[in-house]
């Protein structure tokens, strides 16, 4: 048996449930599937403030605004959200399988809004199997959702936002944290989130790397050590720095194996985080009906997550014929907003992957390059 | 251990409940993952690599990594990080990499 | 170096820092953020409309001094934790600084609390005049401590726990 589904959203957290409500506000009926058993992705574990404009909910905590987009979505009748429902495929025939309640279960959507996200990367090193070497993102799930103490004494590699971040939480669940090494030889996170954890006592170390972790059984250690200019280990530099837990917060990867199985025109964009489906000003992909929005399309920000899943979330409505000038004018404003998120100098490296991605489509399509 | 006070979260938890662990009684709440009411009881190793045997934990705990697979209720291959503890639940490690079974 | 360590340097602190012949009227606001970054709630924050992010989010904010009354609303509103209220009228020994606050627990007026710098370091034990609750969703406390004048730029933070009672 095949469900129909007019809008098929892959992904409830924050682009998703956007795109959801976008659509939904202009008549379209929504599916979101969500592979977890709770909707709201990366939200339900952010507990800082967001920063960004009142457009996207600055000033509020992270769990706030997922738990309004959600409840939001709920009360919509036209959304319904499936939770621990993992789509396995997307096909040529236009079907989309999806595991569910130990069941496969077959959608045929007419429009499709990818909107999985991102997974964290992993470092390579001599003992990074251990137990108690986790993802940030992993540790924040464990404080910040489960309410468990994630560690005694955490070492944190990565000072980008995720890294500082995450530092910051742990304190505030009280765990001991022994200080955030960075690879790179500046802090790549907001400055005010380093300045948080500095003025706690936190030490911050630009030009490190772990050499190798060690422990029986289970994390004990870390030797960390310097790079030189070319990102190379000097010898002589090791430390030792005891800890229990060790923490990855260098960088995401865009998720987009679905993408790729779909048959989308993928392309490696540094400035975007890796390989990512090539989108138009839609946020359509190059086959037709499936869009992608969010962190999957280049690893940014929440506040511009919701923007574009918003701009999708029109975008595949108008396209179904949902009130096509309305919806012009919204996918106009969202737009607009997404350039005033990227205007400033922690938008130029976005706007600059975006930019070649747009290259990259027109050659394919052997038109005009639209930014 | 669980967190007692948070400056900014509040956790329901659920219904505490209990389940077992390699046979061992544990205690539980039915909002918790395997993986996080595991992490409470002090338990981190989840299991050990298919060749050489080496501990293994955890890494994403959001259902991407498959680091955290056990056998739950006899089904093979079960991601605990992103399924939540019911009453009663068996919960083992896996040997290898676990067996599908067949009914 | 800011970028490399978290830590304002002297300069970056003196390109936020009042005058001081506003010190002497009476309790101001500083920003000390300084990086531009998409951002605005402060913005909203000031009943007084003291500060600016101007022409765009992504400016650094302005406060305006003048307009500005020392009130602290702003302190709670950054969601980079970076707003400041510094008194220097408070006596004429001490100046009063107000901060935000996440941590537990939070301390008790009247308490001393081990005061930090910006890296961290400690720098004594001063009296909490004040400590407000942001309230149920913001959370965030603004913790007002006296300190000696001379530390009045120095002093950002406060160890938590381990208070003491106060004389």
């Amino acid at each position: 048996m095949i469900r129909e589904a007019e809008i098929l959203v892959i992904g409830g957290g924050p682009a998703g449930l956007c795109a959801a409500a976008a659509a939904a506000s202009l008549g379209a009926r929504v599916l979101v599937c969500e592979r977890d058993y709770v909707p709201g992705g990366q939200l339900v574990k952010q507990t800082h403030k967001f920063f960004g404009s009142e457009k996207q909910y600055a000033g509020d905590r992270g769990i706030h605004i997922g738990r309004l987009l959600v409840e939001n979505a709920l009360a919509d009748p036209n959304i319904e959200i499936l939770t621990e429902a993992t789509v396995l495929g997307i096909y040529e025939d236009g079907i989309v399988t999806v595991l569910h309640d130990n069941r496969h279960i077959k959608i045929r959507p007419q429009k499709t809004i990818v909107t999985t996200g991102a997974s964290e990367k992993f470092l390579a090193f001599p003992g990074n199997d251990l137990p108690g070497i986790y993802g940030a993102g992993a540790v924040q799930t464990l404080m910040n959702v489960a309410g468990v103490r994630p560690a005694e004494r955490v070492l944190m590699v990565g000072a980008g936002n995720i890294g500082l971040i995450v530092s910051y939480q742990l304190m505030q669940a009280g765990v001991e944290v022994a200080g955030v090494i960075e690879a790179a030889p500046k802090i790549g996170g907001y400055l005010v989130h380093a300045s948080k954890i500095r003025r706690a006592g936190v030490p911050i170390r630009t030009g490190y790397t772990v050499k190798e972790a060690h422990g029986n059984g289970k994390l004990e250690g870390v030797t960390i050590c310097k790079l030189d200019d070319n990102w190379q280990q000097i010898p002589g530099t090791e430390e030792e720095i005891a800890c229990d837990t060790l923490c990855l917060a260098v960088g995401l990867t865009p998720l987009t194996e679905l993408c790729w199985q779909a048959g989308c025109e993928m392309a490696f964009i540094r400035e975007l985080s890796g390989h990512v489906p090539l989108v138009d000003e839609n946020l359509e992909t190059t086959v037709s009906g499936i869009y992608a929005a969010g962190d999957v399309s280049g690893i940014e920000e929440a506040s511009s997550a919701m923007v574009e899943g918003r701009l999708a979330g029109f975008a595949a409505a108008e396209s179904l014929g949902y009130e096509a000038e309305r919806a012009r004018e919204l996918k106009a404003a969202a737009a607009a907003e997404l350039s005033e998120l990227r205007s400033g100098p922690a938008g130029a490296r976005i706007l600059a992957g975006l930019t070649k991605a747009s290259g990259l489509l027109a050659s394919k399509k052997g038109g005009q390059a639209v930014c | 251990m669980r967190i007692d006070q948070h400056p900014i979260l509040e956790f329901d938890r659920g219904e505490k409940v209990s389940f077992f662990y390699n046979g061992q009684e544990i205690e539980g709440y039915t909002e918790e993952t395997i993986a996080a009411a595991l992490h409470a009881a002090g338990v981190r190793t989840l299991g050990h690599s298919p060749e050489l045997h080496r501990p293994r934990g955890l890494f994403c705990a959001i259902g991407n990594c498959s680091s955290c697979f056990m056998t739950v209720d006899g089904q093979p291959n079960v991601r605990v990080c992103v399924t939540k503890v019911k009453a009663g639940m068996h919960v083992e490690e896996q040997e290898g990499k676990g067996v599908i079974r067949n009914d | 170096m800011l970028i490399q360590n978290g830590i304002p340097t002297a300069e970056d602190i003196l390109s936020v820092t009042p005058p001081k012949e506003r010190f002497a009227k009476g309790a101001v606001a500083i920003a000390e953020c300084f990086q531009k970054i998409p951002c605005n709630p402060c913005t909203k924050a000031c009943v007084k409309k003291a500060i600016r992010v101007e022409p765009d989010i992504n400016e650094t904010p302005r406060i305006d001094f003048d307009v500005c009354n020392g009130c602290g609303a702003c302190i709670a509103r950054c969601p980079g934790l970076a707003i400041f209220v510094v008194d220097k009228t408070y006596s004429d020994t001490e100046a009063l600084v107000k901060l935000p606050f996440e941590f537990l627990p939070v301390p008790k007026e009247g308490q001393l609390a081990c005061g930090l710098s910006r890296s961290g370091e400690e720098l004594g034990w001063f009296p909490v005049v004040k400590a407000v609750s942001g309230g149920k969703k913001n959370m965030t406390w603004t913790v007002t401590l006296a300190v000696p004048k001379e530390l009045a730029m120095e002093v950002r933070n406060i160890k938590a726990g381990g208070y003491q009672d106060g004389r």
